[in-house]
Parts: C-alpha cells; structure tokens; sequence
C-alpha cells in the first residue's frame, strides 16, 4: 500500500515541470515522520556498528604512528611506513605468514571437499534413523567450544593412555607412542584435522540441503538409463550443487588469510611455535603484549587487506569461469 | 533418498556396504572422544594415571566433580557464563530481528544504505589492536558489557532473520496498517510471534557464541577474577600443563596461571561441565537451524 502511494508521488513529481525544493523537502519529512518506527528501530543499530565495526577502521592510522597511548591524536608523531618496512625486512613474518597460508589452504581444501563428500554420502544412506542419528551426532563437535577441542586433541594424540598412539602401537605400526603435540612438522596436520572433526558436519548442512532440492525426476531418467549410484552422484548430485559449491568457495576464500587464531593459540605449545604462530597470533605477541600498537597495527592492516584482494580475485575469477558470483 | 531398491545391481549394494561402513566410522570417530573425557572424569584421579581407561570408568567415583565444584572460580565462572549467554542472545536478538524487520520493508527509505553497512562488516575488520584500543577507549575493559556489547549485531545473523521475513507475505504487514497498526505494533505483534523458528536458530548461535567464548576474557578481563568466564578457567586449567605455552608467555596472565597442575580426571571433569549445557539443548533446536543456515547461506 505503502508502495503505491510512493508511486503516484513520484509520477506526479515527474509530471511537474520543476519542482519546488520546499515541496520536495516538506515530502521527505513528512515520509520520515511517517516511517518514524522504521528509523528508530534501525538507526540507534547503524551507530552501534559504527563504532564497534567501523571506529577500528580509525585505529588503522596508528600503524603510520608512533602510537602513544598517553597523547591526544594530534599529538601523535606521524612515521609514514616505517613500521611497514619494519614488518617487511622481519624474518619471523614471512615464517608466520607461511603458517598462515599453510593452515588456511590446507584448511581450504579440507574443510571444503569432505563437507561436499559427507554430505553426498550421507544424503545416499537408505536407514532413515540411521541417516539422522550420524547427522545429528555429526554437528555435535561444531557445539563445542574450541577451548574443549584442543583439550580433546591433546588427550586423543597424548603418549599416555591417547587413543591414536594405543592404536598405532597395539596394531604394531610404531614400536614407540609418538609425541604428537611436540612435532612442529605435524602441527599444521594435526590443526587441521581438528578443524575438520569439529566442523565437518556443520558445514555439510548446507550441501545437504542444496540436494534436496534436486529433482528426482532426474535420478529416475538416469536409472532407467542403467546409471548406478556412483554414476548418479557423479553426473546429477555434484552438479546439482554446483552453485551451492561456487558460492561457499568464494567465500571462503575471502576468509583465507583471516584463519583465526584461537585453535593455534589452544593447540600450540613451546616446542612447536615455528609452526604454529599465525599473523593474529603475531600481532597478539609482538604488538598487544610488548605494547608495540603501532606494530601490530600494521600486521593486522596486512592481513585484511590481502583478504580482501583475495576475495575479489576470487569473485571476478568465477564471475569470468562460471558465472556464478556473490557481488 | 527414497530410493527404490528396485534392480539394485552388486555394485549398488556394495557402494551401500561402503557407505554404512563409512557413516559408522564417522559416528565412532566423533562419539568416542566424548565418551572417552566422561568416562575419565568418573574415574578415580589416582587410578586414571595408569592411563588404559576407554569407554567405562575403571575406579567409578563422583569425587572429581565434588572436587571442581569445591573450587571458587569454578563457581563464580559459572555465574558469568549463564549471565553473558543470558544477557547476550536477549540483547541479540532484540537488536538483530529490528534490523530486520526494517531492512525487509520495500519503502524503507534508508533499507539500501543500513543493509550495505551492514554487509560490509562481514568482510574486514579493524584487527585485534585496534579493537583493543577501541574497547580501552570506550571504558569496556574490565566490565561485564565487553562481553555482549562489541558482538550484539552480527550482520550474518541479521541477513538470516531478514530472509525469513522476506518470506512472510506482505499482505499480513499492509493489513495490518489499514487496521491502524505502527510499524513498531506490526513488528512486535505480527513479524516477531511468525518469526519463532529463525529466531530459535539465531538465539541458539548466539548462546553458543557466547558460551564458548573465552579468548575477550583473556584479553580485556583476564586479571578481573570476579569477571573470569567457566571457558576461561578451562582454558587456564587445561594450559597449566603446556609450560611455556601461549598463555604462559603472557606477561599479563603468568601472575595467575596457576602452576598447579591438576590431574587428568580434573580436567575432564570441567570438560563436562562445560560441554553439557550445549548438549542437552542443541538437538532439540536442530529442526530449526538446519532451516536457518541454508537461509543464511543462499540470500547473505
């Protein structure tokens, strides 16, 4: 209703050789006054995410600073990129910015295809109480906060009473339980497959939902056409989800520097801290606790805008391949 | 899928072989470990030392558990926890279904400039340090309200509660006026009673969000014990193992890192304590996220 009057308001501004600007005035006030409501339950919002989301975007200036906390902003000594360069010529950044791109792909790859297989697999699955049981227990690890994540890991992969080493030594693969938590060279294998046991099932919901909207009809034809099920997940499920897929994967990819931190920081430990520390985890370290702002500051500026670049390389590379695209 | 077994060929029936195994697979893979901290945390403290303790308790004993709760931070975590996840979905969710609501008005005159502010946020953030400097700034370090304001509005969250809307027929909206209804009446006595099932899915990923949290107690309220959260002190107790690890090299935390170390069916114990809450609720919501996720994940 609402609609319509806006309609007829504008075809008759249009008919109006000029319109006057006090009538045109008078009309946004009068609409404001009439959608009052509407501002107020959004307005009051669009100031809270001013400052919480877009007042940090302020703070990047500390990075061309040598951020004081005690002065007033213009009483800030300006630095240009010094600590750019800084940042730049720092062997210990190009090491964390290693396991950083290390961990998001691998964590790209992983947390991606097997969402996409379990989802298939268990869409496939005949026992219907069965089907929902390994679904729901399936989302259960994703409940549970990554603090009682690395805890679990750290017992399952422990050299006294862990599960993992029992196996391997019981079925004669090792003689000696390994030390898996101690390993550098296993870190990055072992936060992912962590990641993967938390998150596996949650991410597959969305799969699983994108196949149930393919026609059955077409599963029908293929079997009439003699397509045994490998076939028909080969040739109608998977491409049933294609656009599902393309969209989840461009946006994952415009979070692949921006990995997070918290299963590095719970995981970690001394021993294996060449492998584990990440640009967040950098900035953590460097910047926040040895009150280096002006520093971390940058690290941080580094990390989003590579995310960003990412995400839009990303997006056009689909838009130009696929045509499927979320901007 | 309902599908017929009808000319089911040997390969069907072997791919079906596969499939059971593999779906038995997952479902050990994920249960065990769970079942493995309970079993531990039933188990005699001492006795778990001889490590070998797999599905049931070999020593069954409740001691652990009078143990922890004999424990003040325990305790007073606890009440911080219940209280954030409590303060923080209500907050949440009254902010997030109003955005909503005003951003699935088609002559919301400001819909197209809330809704893009909103989406930008999901791609960049200012980063640790300067959100630090921001709370620091505001006051919130050292208060409860760090834990549930800086989170309260989600743009995910919102876009999934408009989508929902969007879904309602207008004619509901524009009826509803004719009868003499605000804006604010038809959100509150029309939008917000049809929107249960997606404000069930938003209520429980906030109360999650906020249960699990623990890295804002760390940073902004890690030296305030009255402050500390149950996650936090899990956090602490599980670390107290790892010398030298993340938390240990915090100057600002070794003071409290407690270097006791407690034994395995201690930690376990607390594990549980911390699990259940989450367990008990999330598969009686699952018919709603399960709707409230593809929603997020085909309008967002």
């Amino acid at each position: 209703m609402e609609t319509l009057t806006k309609k007829s308001a504008s075809a008759k501004r249009s008919s109006d050789p000029k319109p006057p600007t006090q009538k045109r005035r008078n009309r946004i006030w009068d609409s404001m006054k009439q959608q009052k409501y509407l501002y107020l339950m959004s307005l009051p919002f669009v100031v809270w995410v001013f400052v919480f989301n877009y007042l940090p975007l302020w703070g990047w200036t500390m990075a061309f600073q040598n951020y004081k906390p005690a002065r007033s902003f213009g009483d800030q000594q300006w630095v240009g990129f010094k600590h750019f360069v800084e940042l730049f010529s720092d062997d210990r950044f190009y090491l964390v910015l290693r396991n950083t791109l290390a961990m998001s792909l691998m964590g790209l790859v992983v947390g991606f295809i097997v969402p996409i297989f379990f989802a298939i697999l268990l869409n496939e699955m005949r026992g219907m109480f069965f089907k929902r049981a390994v679904q729901t227990v399936s989302y259960l690890p994703h409940f549970v906060s990554w603090v009682v994540v690395a805890g679990i890991i750290t017992k399952m992969l422990s050299t006294d009473g862990g599960i993992i080493n029992d196996i391997l030594v019981n079925l004669n693969i090792i003689d000696q339980p390994i030390q898996f938590m101690a390993k550098g060279n296993l870190f990055w294998y072992i936060v992912t497959a962590s990641d993967m046991w938390k998150e596996t099932g949650w991410n597959a919901i969305i799969y699983l939902a994108a196949i149930t909207g393919i026609d059955q009809e077409l599963y029908e034809a293929s079997r009439v056409d003699g397509a045994n099920r490998w076939r028909q997940m080969w040739h109608i499920t998977l491409p049933g989800i294609r656009t599902t897929i393309s969209v989840l994967f461009i946006m994952s990819i415009g979070h692949l520097i921006s990995i997070g931190f918290e299963k590095q920081f719970l995981l970690q430990n001394s021993l294996v801290l060449d492998y584990s520390e990440v640009l967040d985890l950098y900035a953590l370290n460097y910047g926040l606790n040895m009150g280096r702002f002006s520093y971390g500051t940058a690290i941080g500026i580094f990390n989003s805008v590579v995310s960003i670049i990412l995400l839009f390389t990303a997006n056009g590379l689909f838009k130009k391949f696929t045509k499927e695209s979320i901007m | 899928m309902a599908n017929k077994a009808f000319n089911a060929t040997r390969g069907d029936k072997l791919f079906d072989i596969f499939n059971i195994l593999a779906m038995t697979l997952v479902l050990i893979v994920t249960l065990y470990p769970f079942l493995n901290v309970l079993a531990i945390s039933l188990n005699n403290s001492t006795d778990t030392v001889r490590g070998g303790i797999y599905l049931w308790p070999r020593e069954f004993t409740l001691q652990n558990y009078k143990t922890i709760f004999q424990y003040d931070g325990l305790l007073q975590g606890l009440q911080i926890s219940i209280l954030r996840t409590i303060v923080g979905t209500v907050l949440g969710l009254i902010s997030s279904s109003m955005i909503a609501f005003t951003l699935s008005r088609p002559d919301f005159k400001l819909r197209k400039f809330v809704s893009t502010t909103l989406a930008l946020t999901m791609y960049f953030s200012g980063g640790l340090i300067p959100v630090y400097i921001l709370m620091r700034d505001l006051h919130l370090i050292g208060t409860f309200w760090v834990y549930v304001l800086p989170g309260m509005i989600s743009a995910f969250n919102v876009f999934i509660i408009r989508s929902f809307i969007d879904g309602l027929p207008y004619a509901l909206q524009e009826s509803a006026k004719l009868d003499g209804a605000n804006d604010f009446k038809i959100y509150y006595k029309i939008i917000l009673p049809l929107c249960k099932p997606v404000l069930a899915t938003i209520a429980l990923f906030l109360a999650v969000g906020q249960w699990n949290a623990w890295f804002d107690t760390y940073l902004y309220n890690g030296s305030k014990a009255h402050l500390t959260t149950l996650q936090y002190e899990l956090m602490k107790v599980l670390q107290s193992t790892q010398q030298g690890s993340g938390a240990g090299r915090n100057a600002n935390d070794m003071a409290q890192q407690m270097t006791q170390i407690s034994p395995e069916s201690i930690k376990m114990a607390i594990t549980i304590v911390v699990t259940v809450p989450i367990l008990i609720v999330y598969p009686f919501l699952q018919k709603y996220f399960v709707g409230g996720m593809t929603l997020g994940a085909v309008k967002a």
